[in-house]
C-alpha cells in the first residue's frame, strides 16, 4: 500500500509559481483560494530559499483531530481528504494546520466562510470518481486516472515530489548523497571551495 | 483517583529520566571508543545552514509569496498544535469534568440539604421584587445563555457525544445550524448582558453585611438567616462573575465571530480557549444560580417568573429589603422623608 506525501526540494525549487497556477487551472478551484502556494525566506539575501507548500497529508492530521463534525478521512493510500457536505465552516482547522493549507471561498461577518477547501492530493473526494459533483467540490480525481498530482508532475525542475512516501525518499537521499560534496570536509578544503550552492554561486567566502 | 494517576505519570516521568541518563552514559562511551576515528572527519562541527532555516521555519518566520491573502507567506504556524492539544486536551476534559462536578455535587446537596423551605407560613402579601421590564431583561438574557451554552457545547462535544447517536449527516446539519445560530446570537447576548449590568450594578455594589452572609452560607447550611438587601451575597458573587466572565467571553466571541477583520491565526486560537474555559465556568456558575433559584429555595422562582414574592418569604431572604421598601413607602406618604434605618443604606 503505499503512503502518498508531498516533498519540495527546497535546493531545487525557483519560485515559479507553475505549481500553484497549474492546481488552480486543473481543479478550477474558487477565486481567492489557492491549494498551493510558493513561499520564500530571505528573498534576495544569500541563503534565500523557497519552498512550495499545499496539505501536507498528515499522519496525524491536526484538521482530522479539531473538526466538530469529524469530515475528514485519510484514504488507503494516506491522503487526506473532507466531505464537503459534512463540513460546517467552522475554521477550525484553519485554526490547527500547521501549513494553512484549510481556506474558505468567504470571509465573512458573523463567521460566515462557507465549505473548506484544501488540497486533495488530486484525489478527488467521498463522491463517485470522476463525476461531476467531484469535480465540482474538489476538483479532478487524478489518481483515480493512475496519475500523480500535477503540481508535482509539471514542476520544471522536479523540486516539488508527490508519490509513495518510499519512492520519495529514495529520489530525495539519491540527491542528497549526490550533494554530499558539499559536506565533503576534502573538497571544501580545495581552492574553489564549495562545489555546489548559494556560497558557489555568488562566490561568497 | 487523581493521586494515582499524578503517582503513574510521576513513575513515568522518573523512569524516561532514569532511561536518559543511562543512554547518556552508553552514548558517551560509544564516543569516546570512536573519537580517533572521528579526528579525521571535522565536518560534524559544520554548522548545517539548513538547520537554521528550518529553525526560523518552525518559529513562523514570514517570507515572501506571490500569493495575496491574510498569512499567506508564513510557512509554518506552530500555534495550531498548542491551541489543538489544549482544545482537545485538558480543556475539554476538565470543562466536562467541571460541569459533571457541579451538576453532581448539587444533585447531593439537594438530597442531604433539601428545599430551603419559608421558615414562615405564607402571609398572602405580595411585594414586587422584579418588575416586568427586569423579568423581561432576565428572561431574555437567560434563554439566549442557555442557547448559546447547548450550541456551543455540541460544538465541543457533539464529534465525541451525538455523532455516536445521530451519525454524521444528521449531526452536520444539526451543527451547521448550531453553529449559524451561536454567531447571530452571540452579540445580541451581549446586549442583555449590558442592560442587565446598568440595571442591577446598584443593587450588586458589595457591602459589609454580605461577609456575614457568606459566613452563614446564606442560610442554606444550619438554621440562620443573614441579613440581606435586595441582592444578597450570592447574589452579588453570580451578578460579578457573569458581568466578569460575561465581558471576557464577548470579547473573545466577538473577535471569533467576525474574522473578517483580518485577525491572525494566533488571535483566533487565543481568542477560542479563553472563550470556551470562560464560557465553561459561566456554565457551571449558572447551574448553581439555577439550583438556587428554582428547586433550591421555596418561593424564589415566583419572583422572577411573576415578578411578585411573598412577604414571608421576603422577610426571610431579604429583610433589609424589606425594611428598606416599607421605609420607601411611609416616606412617600409622610412629606417629611423620615431618615432611613441605619441597615438600608448599607443594603443598597
Amino acid at each position: 500500500m503505499a503512503r502518498m506525501k508531498f516533498l519540495c526540494d527546497e535546493e531545487r525549487c525557483i519560485e515559479c509559481n507553475a505549481c500553484v497556477t497549474a492546481c488552480k487551472n486543473e481543479h478550477e478551484v474558487p477565486w481567492g483560494v489557492n491549494r498551493r502556494r510558493v513561499i520564500t525566506l530571505d528573498d534576495g539575501l544569500p541563503g534565500e530559499k523557497t519552498i512550495s507548500v499545499a496539505c501536507m497529508h498528515c499522519s496525524d492530521a491536526p484538521c482530522q483531530a479539531v473538526c466538530p463534525v469529524d469530515c475528514f478521512y485519510t484514504t488507503e493510500d494516506g491522503v487526506v481528504l473532507h466531505d464537503k457536505d459534512l463540513c460546517i465552516g467552522c475554521g477550525y482547522c484553519f485554526y490547527a494546520c500547521p501549513f494553512g493549507a484549510p481556506q474558505y471561498p468567504q470571509d465573512g461577518a458573523f463567521g460566515a466562510r462557507g465549505k473548506m477547501d484544501k488540497c486533495t492530493f488530486c484525489a478527488g473526494g467521498p463522491e463517485q470518481d470522476h463525476s461531476e459533483e467531484e469535480f465540482k467540490k474538489y476538483g479532478r480525481n487524478r489518481l483515480a486516472e493512475g496519475k500523480l498530482p500535477l503540481c508535482a508532475e509539471m514542476c520544471s525542475t522536479k523540486a516539488l515530489l508527490a508519490g509513495d512516501a518510499d519512492m520519495v525518499a529514495d529520489i530525495f537521499r539519491e540527491r542528497v548523497v549526490r550533494r554530499a560534496g558539499n559536506d565533503n570536509p576534502d573538497l571544501q578544503r580545495q581552492p574553489q571551495g564549495k562545489p555546489w550552492g548559494w556560497e558557489t554561486a555568488y562566490k561568497e567566502g | 483517583m487523581m493521586t494515582q494517576v499524578q503517582k503513574a505519570s510521576f513513575w513515568r516521568i522518573l523512569s524516561a529520566f532514569a532511561l536518559m541518563l543511562v543512554l547518556l552514559a552508553i552514548s558517551g562511551t560509544l564516543r569516546a571508543h570512536e573519537g580517533e576515528r572521528h579526528e579525521l572527519h571535522k565536518a560534524e562541527s559544520v554548522v548545517n545552514p539548513r538547520s537554521d532555516y528550518w529553525r526560523q521555519v518552525r518559529e513562523g518566520v514570514q517570507g515572501y509569496t506571490a500569493v495575496k491573502g491574510q498569512e499567506t507567506n508564513v510557512l509554518i504556524q506552530g500555534g495550531g498544535q498548542n491551541w489543538r492539544r489544549l482544545r482537545n486536551g485538558p480543556i475539554a476534559s476538565y470543562g466536562g469534568v467541571l460541569l459533571g462536578v457541579v451538576v453532581f455535587a448539587l444533585g447531593a446537596f439537594y438530597l442531604w440539604r433539601g428545599q430551603v423551605k419559608l421558615s414562615q407560613p405564607r402571609s398572602g402579601e405580595t411585594l414586587v421584587r422584579w418588575t416586568l421590564a427586569e423579568r423581561v431583561l432576565h428572561w431574555y438574557t437567560a434563554l439566549l445563555f442557555i442557547f448559546l451554552a447547548i450550541t456551543g457545547l455540541s460544538l465541543l462535544y457533539g464529534r465525541a457525544l451525538l455523532i455516536p447517536l445521530v451519525g454524521h449527516k444528521a449531526f452536520s446539519v444539526y451543527a451547521e445550524i448550531a453553529k449559524l445560530l451561536h454567531n447571530f446570537i452571540g452579540p445580541l447576548f451581549i446586549v442583555g448582558l449590558l442592560l442587565m449590568f446598568v440595571a442591577w450594578v446598584r443593587d450588586n455594589l458589595p457591602s459589609r453585611i454580605d461577609i456575614d452572609w457568606l459566613r452563614a452560607f446564606g442560610g442554606m447550611v444550619g438554621d440562620r438567616h443573614p441579613s440581606a438587601g435586595r441582592m444578597n451575597a450570592g447574589e452579588k458573587m453570580w451578578f460579578w462573575l457573569l458581568a466578569s466572565g460575561g465581558l471576557v467571553v464577548s470579547v473573545s466571541g466577538l473577535l471569533l465571530d467576525f474574522p473578517n477583520f483580518g485577525q491572525e491565526r494566533w488571535l483566533l486560537q487565543l481568542s477560542h480557549l479563553i472563550h470556551v474555559v470562560f464560557a465553561l465556568v459561566l456554565m457551571a456558575g449558572a447551574l448553581g444560580h439555577i439550583y438556587i433559584g428554582t428547586i433550591g429555595t421555596e418561593g424564589a422562582l415566583e419572583g422572577i417568573v411573576r415578578g411578585r414574592v411573598d412577604k414571608s418569604w421576603a422577610i426571610q431572604h431579604h429583610d433589609l429589603w424589606c425594611e428598606q421598601l416599607a421605609a420607601d413607602e411611609s416616606g412617600s406618604s409622610v412629606p417629611d422623608r423620615p431618615p432611613l434605618p441605619e441597615t438600608s443604606h448599607i443594603a443598597s
